[in-house]
C-alpha cells in the first residue's frame, strides 16, 4: 500500500527533528530513508506508524489519512534496530503475538507461524528463546512478527545497525530478496549509503531534518542536487572555486563541471574516480605524496601547487599509474565534477592562502556532514594565471 | 617490608560484618538457647504474642498489596509520562526513605489524631484512625512506599519502551501491552521490590508506636512487642521475638538471592 506523506513537522523543544518533509512511495516499492544519525529519519518513520505524533503535516496510507489513527490501528509493520523481541515468549509465540492480540484462531495463528518461520529460514525454531539466536536471527524473527498480522506497509528502523559485518551483508540480501517475493511496501531507514544502495529501488536523503534529494541510486551518486549529498554519498575532494567565462577554476585548475549553478562563487566537488593523476617530468599541478594499493583500487594522495590535497582513485593495474610514486609531478585532469553555488566570500578570505596541514590528514575527504571551512580552493587570482590552461 | 593488602583488607570486611551483623544475631541465638528454646517458644505462644504476630504479618501483607500495586502504576507514570512536576514527583516519593518514622508518626498523628484536620469528618463516619488497626496500615504503607516503586521504575528505565511500542505496532490494546508484555519484563523488579517491602514491614517501628500506641493485643505489632517486653524485662519473649524476626529477615533475603540469580544467568 502506498505511503505518502506531506509538509510533515515535527519539534522537541526548539529543535526541528523533522522540517517540512513530503515525499510518496508506491505501492510495492522498497525505499530507503538514508542520512547522518540524529537527521530524523527515524522519527519520519515513528510518525509513519503512530509511535510518535507529528506537529504539523499529513501522513497517507494507501491513499487514506491516517493521522487520526493510533498506532495499533495503523496495521503497520515496525521492526527495531535491537529487534525488541519479547524475552519471556517463545519465537513461535513472538511471531502470533500480533494474531493473538487480534483474537485470530489458534489453529490459523499456528498454520501461519509455520509459513513465516518458512519464509525467514528458520523452521524448527518456533520452541526457541530469542535469547537462544544469534543477532541475524533474531532479527529475522522480529521481521517475521511485523509480517504476521499483515501489514499494510513494512517499516524498519536500522534494521541491521545491530548486527556485525559479514551478518548484516546477507541480511541485506536476504530482505531485498524477500521484497522480491513479497512486494510489500517497505521504507527502511540507515545511515549507511552503501545499505541504502544495495537494498533500496529508491533512496530519500533527510538532513537535519530536512529533505535534501530523493531518487535512484545511480541519480543520488551521479547527479547529487546538493553539496551536502555530495559529500554524503561517498569520497569526495571537495574546493571553493570561481566562476570566469563560463569555466570553474580551482586554484590553477579548470574544472569540467557536470553541473554548473548560477553564481560567480561555487564549491567544487570531485570524486576520487573522477580524476586523473599522470607523472610527468616537468611543471605539472600536483606532487604525490602516498600510493597506496588497497585491494582492487589504488589511491594516490597528492597536494596541488595551491597546498591544497587531492586524492584519487585508479583500478589497481590503470596504466596511469606508471612512474606514479611519493614525490613524483603529476598532471591532473578532472574528468567529472559537480559544483554547486555559495556565497561570496568575506573580502579578506579572498587571498591565496594554501592549505598548512600536513596532506595526509585530508580533512576533506570525508563521508559525513559538510563541514564548515574545510579545504577552501583559493579565489585568488595571482596563481590563477600562472597556472591557467593548465588542463585541456 | 610488602605490606599484604589482600589479605589486609579481606580481614577488614570479614571482621566489620562480623562485628555488626553475625556477633549481634549470633548473642540473641544464644540467649535464646542459654534461656531455654521451650520456655521461649511459651513465651511466644501466650495470646499478646500471638497477636502482635498475626498483626505483623496481617499489615505487611496489606502494605504489600498495596505498595505493590500503586509502585507499579506510579513506576509507569513516572518513567514512562512525561508532565510538569515529574523531577518533583520523583524526588517525593522517596521521602519515605530519608524521613525518619517517627516523624511520620507524629505527622500523621497530626492529620488523624485528635483534633487533626481528618479526625472528626472520620469520626462521624465511625471510623477511629489513630491507636487503631488503621492506624498500624497507614504508617507501615507509608513507610514502604518507595521499595517497589524504585525497584520497577528502575527496570522501565533499563528495558526501554521498545518491546511495549512492537506490542502496540501488532496491534495490542494497553492492557494487552501491559499483561503479555511490560509485567513480564518487570516481574524480577516487583519481585524484589515486593521482598523489600515484606522486609521493611516487618521490621517498622517508630511509625506504628507513634501512631498506633502499641497497645497490647489491639495495635502491639512484633517490633512494639519486643520493645514493650524489654522494658518489662521479660527477656524470654524480647529475645524469643526478636529471633523470630530476625529469621524472617534471613528467609527474606534468601528470597531476595533467589530473585536475582536467574536475573543474572540471563544476562
Amino acid at each position: 500500500m502506498s505511503i505518502c506523506i506531506e509538509n510533515l513537522s515535527k519539534h522537541f523543544g526548539g529543535f526541528a527533528a523533522v522540517d517540512n518533509v513530503s515525499f510518496e512511495i508506491a505501492d510495492g516499492e522498497l525505499v530507503a530513508l538514508l542520512g547522518p544519525s540524529g537527521g530524523g529519519k527515524s522519527t519520519i518513520l515513528r510518525i509513519i506508524a503512530g509511535l510518535e505524533d507529528s506537529d504539523g503535516g499529513t501522513v497517507e496510507l494507501g491513499g487514506k489519512r491516517v493521522d487520526h489513527l493510533h498506532a495499533r490501528a495503523r496495521q503497520v509493520g515496525f521492526v527495531f534496530q535491537h529487534y525488541a523481541l519479547f524475552k519471556h515468549m517463545t519465537v513461535g509465540e513472538n511471531i502470533a503475538f500480533g494474531l493473538r492480540v487480534q483474537g485470530v484462531e489458534r489453529s490459523e495463528q499456528r498454520r501461519r507461524v509455520e509459513e513465516l518461520l518458512g519464509l525467514v529460514g528458520l523452521k524448527g525454531y518456533d520452541g526457541r528463546f530469542p535469547h537462544q539466536l544469534s543477532g541475524g536471527q533474531r532479527q529475522r524473527v522480529a521481521l517475521a512478527r511485523a509480517l504476521a498480522p499483515q501489514p499494510r506497509v513494512l517499516l524498519l528502523d536500522e534494521p541491521f545497525g545491530a548486527v556485525d559485518a559479514k551478518v548484516r551483508e546477507e541480511l541485506r540480501r536476504w530482505l531485498r530478496h524477500l521484497h522480491d517475493e513479497l512486494h510489500a511496501t517497505t521504507l527502511f531507514v540507515t545511515h549507511d549509503q552503501e545499505e541504502a544502495f544495495s537494498v533500496a529501488d529508491r533512496v530519500v536523503i533527510i538532513n537535519k531534518g530536512k529533505l535534501e534529494q530523493q531518487g535512484t541510486p545511480l541519480q543520488i551518486l551521479d547527479e547529487p542536487a546538493t553539496e551536502f549529498v555530495a559529500r554524503f554519498v561517498g569520497e569526495v575532494n571537495v574546493y571553493d572555486g570561481i566562476v570566469r567565462g563560463g569555466r570553474i577554476s580551482v586554484g590553477g585548475l579548470f574544472v569540467p563541471a557536470h553541473h554548473q549553478p548560477d553564481s560567480t562563487h561555487v564549491r567544487v566537488v570531485i570524486r576520487p574516480y573522477d580524476i586523473k593523476l599522470f607523472r610527468v617530468e616537468s611543471d605539472g599541478f600536483a606532487v604525490a605524496n602516498r600510493v597506496l594499493p588497497i585491494g582492487d583500487r589504488v589511491r594516490v594522495e597528492a597536494t596541488l601547487h595551491g597546498g591544497q590535497p587531492i586524492i584519487a582513485q585508479f583500478p589497481r593495474r590503470s596504466s596511469l599509474l606508471r612512474g606514479v610514486e611519493p614525490s613524483c609531478r603529476l598532471g591532473v585532469e578532472i574528468t567529472h565534477s559537480r559544483a554547486y553555488a555559495v556565497a561570496a566570500p568575506e573580502p579578506d578570505a579572498g587571498t591565496a592562502v594554501p592549505d598548512q596541514r600536513p596532506p595526509q590528514a585530508a580533512p576533506e575527504m570525508e563521508r559525513g556532514e559538510a563541514r564548515e571551512g574545510e579545504a577552501r580552493g583559493e579565489s585568488g587570482s595571482a596563481r590563477e594565471e600562472s597556472y591557467s590552461e593548465a588542463v585541456s | 617490608m610488602r605490606i599484604p593488602w589482600r589479605p589486609l583488607l579481606f580481614v577488614t570486611v570479614i571482621g566489620y560484618l562480623a562485628a555488626l551483623v553475625l556477633v549481634p544475631v549470633g548473642a540473641i541465638l544464644i540467649r535464646v538457647l542459654a534461656a531455654g528454646l521451650g520456655s521461649v517458644l511459651s513465651e511466644l505462644g501466650r495470646p499478646a504474642a500471638l497477636h502482635a504476630m498475626k498483626l505483623t504479618a496481617i499489615v505487611a501483607t496489606i502494605a504489600v498489596v498495596l505498595n505493590g500495586l500503586f509502585g507499579i502504576v506510579a513506576a509507569l507514570v513516572i518513567v514512562r509520562q512525561r508532565f510538569w512536576g515529574r523531577r518533583l514527583l520523583d524526588t517525593l516519593v522517596d521521602l519515605p526513605l530519608t524521613v525518619s518514622p517517627v516523624m511520620t508518626g507524629l505527622a500523621f498523628l497530626l492529620v488523624f489524631g485528635r483534633s487533626g484536620w481528618l479526625e472528626a469528618p472520620l469520626a462521624a463516619a465511625g471510623w477511629k484512625v489513630t491507636f487503631a488497626f488503621p492506624a498500624l496500615v497507614i504508617a507501615t504503607v507509608f513507610v514502604t512506599l518507595p521499595f517497589t516503586l524504585r525497584e520497577v521504575a528502575g527496570v522501565l528505565v533499563e528495558i526501554g519502551t521498545g518491546d511495549e511500542e512492537a506490542a502496540v505496532t501488532l496491534g495490542a490494546s494497553p492492557w494487552q501491552t501491559f499483561w503479555h508484555v511490560t509485567l513480564p519484563n518487570i516481574k524480577h523488579g516487583l519481585a524484589c521490590g515486593v521482598t523489600l517491602t515484606m522486609a521493611r514491614s516487618l521490621g517498622e517501628f517508630g511509625a506504628v508506636l507513634i501512631l498506633g500506641g502499641a497497645i497490647s493485643g489491639k495495635t502491639q505489632t512484633a517490633t512494639t512487642f519486643i520493645y514493650a517486653a524489654t522494658e518489662e524485662r521479660q527477656e524470654g519473649a524480647a529475645f524469643g521475638m526478636a529471633l523470630l524476626l530476625a529469621l524472617m529477615s534471613m528467609l527474606v533475603l534468601g528470597v531476595l538471592e533467589w530473585l536475582k540469580a536467574p536475573r543474572r544467568k540471563e544476562e
